[in-house]
């Protein structure tokens, strides 16, 4: 089990109020991503979860229990760090062993459940090494693993891909989803990179300030955001705003437009521009049009095969029926 | 330091520095070795313009059956020994205070340095006559507050006091040492420890300690080297009396109570090698921790 509930939790550092009042409910066996800019407090609130800070005022109920004045080796969570904070003395086997030690588990059993997580993480030939002497990648895995012995109801997942290169990201991501399918067990997991929340998470929770802006399943935020921060938050290349007369046609203040929902054409089209970068990814071509007397740039992903280039001028047309409407408050309305 | 021609302009400009250096060593070591070999009592005569007589070993012999030999050597070891251990306790818990977020963090931490800027002999003084006099220094006062005889700390209990007054004096060193050493260590490792299940005492044992290890290593070599030659503290407490004469001393009443060069000079190459045992394992590991 493990079901974790916030109520009304708020977390202030002196004066500086983080995260004002919030509610959430993480459900059983959810992959539940917090997502936000730097500084949005999703790190705070995960630490919040763990008990490795104090919340100033509310409740943390994880399976129905108050867990709120609950030390954090009492939570039955188990979390693996940013840093992974592997302890550097010990080697990989003691370091997976370390929580079981800790509970004073007997060693027969502990050396089998250490040889279990190993085989899970293909870490068996790595065992008796130093972390020092492991790359990024296997580094991460033996954090995990310490996580995993301790059959926790709850894993908490520190932005823990933001060390690896591009590369590696990639394989840790799969190789996380695939550990959640297997364990079937609640894992939070925090991130600034929303390519990691759009893949991994059943649910997802967008963050700014400390305040909870949504919360859906990554194509329901896709689909339907609920603001204009959302929006242009979730999906890459970042949503295209367009405000002033343009977005008056449709009665709203604001109007967003994915560069996916933009056709684009040599010869006519609603809007024009003059191409000043293209990217060519091979699959996808991403242009960034000037001059079209609508936004600064417009960004529209277009197929591989189209080769404008830098200068030349191109017409757009927007799909008219996922074009976002956004009152003065950023609000989405329909 | 690339090309050919740049390494050996380098060579000429670090010529003069290093030849001072060993001239500045070099002398006095031979020096001293050659005296070791001869018979040299300056009241009795003997002096370098009169040629001095060839003894072999006879100095080292004597210097090592004498009945002063054992004790000191004894002496100096309950000496480093107990500094070294009261340095190092004390050292890392007061590290561990200081690294705690607390008001006025900046005029602690000079504070807590200051003693090691107090002169040797100063701070012998300052023990002797403020704190450890019999009838004038607070500790007397304070045993007689509470209507106990005061101890006569330099006659009675005369090893203890020195180590006490050398343990303040290096405590500072070993502070500085280990606070940079457990600032550097990463926070997250330790909240993993917490979350692993680990409460305060074996997250110490588990995590800082071992994390603390090289600095202790290096706070014990580098203290050894210096404690294996305290003098002032000795000359200006107690003299050598009541048990408390190191191998140092020895050797200086040697040459300069006994007037008695040859044997002092003796004294001084074991000394010597003594010495250079402890720097070759600091060297070692000095040297390791700047590879890593």
């Amino acid at each position: 089990m493990g079901q974790i509930t916030l109520k009304q939790v708020t977390k202030s550092f002196g004066n500086v109020e983080v995260i004002p009042s919030l509610d959430l409910e993480i459900g059983d066996g959810e992959f539940t991503v917090f997502v936000g800019p730097s500084g949005c407090g999703k790190s705070t609130l995960l630490r919040l979860i763990a008990g490795l800070e104090d919340i100033s005022s509310g409740q943390i109920l994880i399976d129905g229990q108050d867990a709120t004045s609950v030390p954090p080796a009492k939570r039955g969570l188990a979390m693996v760090f940013q840093s992974y904070a592997l302890y550097p003395h010990m080697s990989v086997r003691k370091n997976i062993a370390f929580p079981l030690r800790m509970a004073k588990l007997h060693k027969a059993e502990q050396d089998r459940r250490v040889e279990q997580a190993a085989a899970v993480l293909n870490l068996t030939d790595y065992l008796d090494r130093r972390p020092g002497q492991l790359s990024g990648g296997q580094r991460q895995r033996v954090a995990i693993g310490r996580a995993i012995v301790r059959e926790p109801s709850a894993f908490l997942f520190d932005e823990p891909l933001s060390n690896l290169d591009a590369a590696l990201r990639v394989g840790m991501r799969l190789e996380i989803s695939e550990l959640h399918e297997r364990l079937k067990t609640t894992m939070i997991y925090v991130t600034h990179d929303q390519v990691e929340a759009m893949t991994m998470a059943d649910k997802i929770v967008v963050l700014r300030a400390g305040n909870i802006e949504q919360v859906g399943s990554p194509l329901e935020l896709y689909k339907n955001p609920r603001n204009q921060f959302v929006a242009g938050f979730i999906g890459s290349p970042k949503m295209n705003f367009i405000q002033g007369e343009e977005a008056a046609k449709y009665g709203a203040h604001t109007i967003g437009i994915r560069p996916e929902h933009i056709a684009v054409s040599e010869t006519d089209g609603t809007w024009s521009g003059i191409v000043s970068v293209s990217e060519h990814l091979g699959s996808d071509t991403f242009f960034h049009i000037h001059d079209t007397g609508l936004a600064d740039t417009i960004t529209v992903r277009a197929g591989g095969e189209i080769g404008f280039r830098h200068g030349d001028r191109i017409h757009m047309t927007p799909r008219e029926d996922v074009i976002h409407k956004f009152n003065e408050n950023g609000l989405r309305f329909t | 330091m690339a090309t050919q021609q740049s390494r050996s302009a380098a060579r000429i400009m670090m010529a003069p520095a290093v030849f001072l250096l060993l001239g500045w060593m070099l002398i006095p070591l031979c020096m001293t070795l050659f005296f070791s070999f001869k018979k040299y009592l300056p009241l009795r005569g003997d002096s370098m313009a009169n040629g001095l007589e060839w003894v072999g070993f006879a100095n080292y012999v004597r210097f090592v059956s004498s009945s002063s030999f054992w004790p000191s050597i004894q002496t100096t070891l309950i000496i480093v020994g107990g500094v070294l251990v009261i340095t190092i306790v004390l050292g890392i818990a007061l590290a561990i205070l200081l690294d705690q977020p607390m008001w006025g963090q900046g005029v602690v931490r000079i504070l807590v340095i200051a003693p090691f800027f107090v002169m040797p002999t100063v701070s012998a003084l300052v023990w002797k006559n403020m704190f450890m006099d019999p009838v004038n220094g607070i500790l007397a006062h304070l045993w007689k507050f509470f209507g106990a005889e005061p101890i006569q700390w330099l006659s009675q209990a005369s090893l203890p006091s020195l180590v006490m007054i050398v343990s303040w004096q290096w405590l500072p060193f070993a502070t500085l040492i280990l606070l940079t050493a457990i600032q550097s260590l990463d926070s997250e490792q330790l909240e993993a420890a917490e979350m692993d299940g680990a409460p305060v005492h074996k997250r110490f044992f588990f995590i800082v300690l071992p994390h603390l290890a090289r600095a202790i290593t290096i706070v014990t070599l580098i203290q050894t080297i210096f404690l294996l030659a305290i003098f002032a503290e000795i000359f200006v407490t107690t003299g050598g009396a009541f048990g408390t004469k190191t191998l140092s001393y020895l050797i200086f009443q040697r040459v300069l109570e006994s007037q008695n060069v040859g044997l002092g000079s003796a004294g001084g190459v074991y000394a010597i090698i003594l010495a250079n045992i402890v720097a070759i394992f600091l060297m070692r590991i000095v040297g390791k921790n700047l590879d890593a």
